[in-house]
């Protein structure tokens, strides 16, 4: 149907499992097509860019550069925030003629920085997509309450990822209820998941997590969705951890907006990565399936 | 306290952070919307909002002596809701490049994170996050950060044991190099 050049990013070969399970398993449904680009190397993340200017953006101009040579026609997508970022300034910079010449210079390769950078809800938000989509639900959600979690760098800074509207973005919630879920109103869809300094200040950093889960209990929900792997994996995997520090009780499982639509299009646990969740995710799938079993329609 | 930069000389450094990050430093009325906003205020010493008035004043060794300029996530909430459109993230990122650079750093663990992610990735051209954590913990001194979360890892194959590299990692390693001429803070 579609063609990208496609940047998988660190996490998608290492702790994102669920997302690249269920993004392979949906992207094969609707006949999504990701050409990987060829040895690309890291994007320099939240790393480079509070070292050095220059190398934040020579590291993701090198991506970009070798895509445009393999796949000259094609646009780049990438599952990951931090990825989009980066990839997105570093074409933000080529835009300024001594950058792009100074870049092309040090990745020793030709970088026009012309193409588009997406991210995937930029993709699964195109209406023939959506439409493809719709054409493969199998199962109904209908009942469960999802709060869309964007995070920081998908819409903000506005200069970068030109987003509609960066309080209160819309794609996912359109997305998930695709599969007849319901998409929570809440406050904190792109507030921050401290990204690294979960790692490097969790002191300063945990209560970040904590008033996610807060507010999205507050507004009804059953669980949170993601198009990230950090921000995933930073409520995912510390949700107990929030659970103990703050005497709270979230129960709250947290998944990649593409296990949603995966599950719906009718993939089992472990095709659509709900079996390996920190926090566990089953049984709420589990009985909102079954509630919906054999209701008219479906 | 020790004074870094006399006071002109701090001014002079303001002025030229101010203009790397397209900022007009007098634009900021002090109205604190940054700093209502900001997700990691609770633990900066120095609001968003000081940060800014500092530089107006030209005080940039309290500035980079700070902690806020480290715990900063460059989240962009502050930009996007300045009335002025402030580039605080790019105000506090040079501040903290020059801080590195003047030896000045008021929170080691971040710094040293950075470091660490940089180096898994001139070793491999990809970031390794079981390295970066392993190395984090031993050169950090909290030995056991995260550890009880392995297991589960293990168990549910969300890590394995290879690595991820980079073929022609030569070329990773030679960007870095030219960037890194002349200091590895730029």
């Amino acid at each position: 149907m579609k063609k990208f050049a496609y940047f998988p990013g660190c996490s998608m070969d290492s702790t994102a499992v669920t997302y690249k399970a269920s993004l392979e398993y949906v992207a094969g449904r609707i006949g999504l097509e990701l050409k990987e680009i060829p040895d690309w190397n890291c994007c320099g993340s939240t790393a480079a860019h509070t070292k050095n200017e220059k190398l934040a953006y020579s590291l993701a101009a090198r991506n970009i550069a070798i895509a445009e040579d393999t796949y000259p026609d094609l646009d780049i997508v990438t599952p990951c925030a931090a990825c989009y970022s980066r990839l997105a300034y570093a074409k933000h910079a080529a835009e300024d003629e001594f950058t792009r010449q100074e870049i092309e210079r040090i990745i020793k390769r030709p970088f026009k920085g012309k193409k588009e950078i997406l991210n995937f809800l930029d993709v699964f938000s195109q209406e023939d997509v959506m439409q493809a989509c719709k054409e493969n639900m199998v199962r109904d959600l209908s009942g469960l309450k999802i709060a869309c979690y964007y995070g920081c760098l998908m819409s903000r800074p506005r200069k970068i990822t030109k987003a509609e509207d960066i309080e209160n973005p819309m794609q996912m919630d359109k997305i998930i209820e695709l599969t007849g879920a319901t998409a929570v109103e809440w406050d904190f869809k792109t507030e921050c998941c401290g990204a690294s300094h979960q790692v490097d200040a969790p002191r300063q950093s945990r209560p970040l997590i904590e008033r996610i889960f807060r507010n999205a209990k507050a507004n009804g929900a059953q669980a949170i969705v993601t198009a990230c792997p950090l921000c995933n994996m930073n409520l995912d995997m510390r949700e107990k951890e929030i659970n103990e520090m703050f005497s709270k009780k979230y129960d709250i499982p947290v998944f990649q907006f593409t296990e949603i639509l995966a599950i719906g299009m009718g993939a089992g646990a472990k095709t659509s990565g709900i079996h390996q969740h920190f926090w566990p995710a089953f049984d709420l799938i589990n009985g909102v399936l079954r509630a919906n079993f054999g209701k008219a329609g479906k | 306290m020790e004074k870094i930069l006399n006071r002109k000389e701090g001014k002079l450094l303001a002025e030229r952070i101010a203009r790397e990050a397209d900022v007009k430093l007098h634009e900021c009325y002090q109205c604190g919307k940054c700093s209502a906003g900001c997700p990691m205020a609770d633990a900066m010493d120095l609001m968003p909002r000081q940060i800014v008035h500092l530089m107006q004043l030209g005080d940039m060794t309290e500035v980079m002596k700070s902690k806020s300029i480290w715990l900063c996530a460059s989240c962009h909430t502050c930009v996007e809701r300045c009335p002025h459109s402030i580039d605080i993230p790019t105000l506090m990122e040079k501040s903290r490049m020059e801080a590195q650079r003047r030896g000045i750093c008021a929170v080691r663990d971040v710094r040293l994170f950075n470091d660490i992610f940089m180096e898994t990735v001139r070793g491999f051209g990809k970031s390794q996050e079981v390295i970066l954590e392993g190395a984090y913990n031993v050169t950090s001194g909290h030995f056991f950060q995260d550890m009880k979360n392995v297991p589960k890892m293990l168990q549910k194959e969300i890590v394995r044991p290879e690595l991820n590299q980079v073929n022609a990692v030569n070329e990773v390693r030679d960007i870095m190099k030219e960037c890194e001429k002349g200091g590895a803070n730029r």
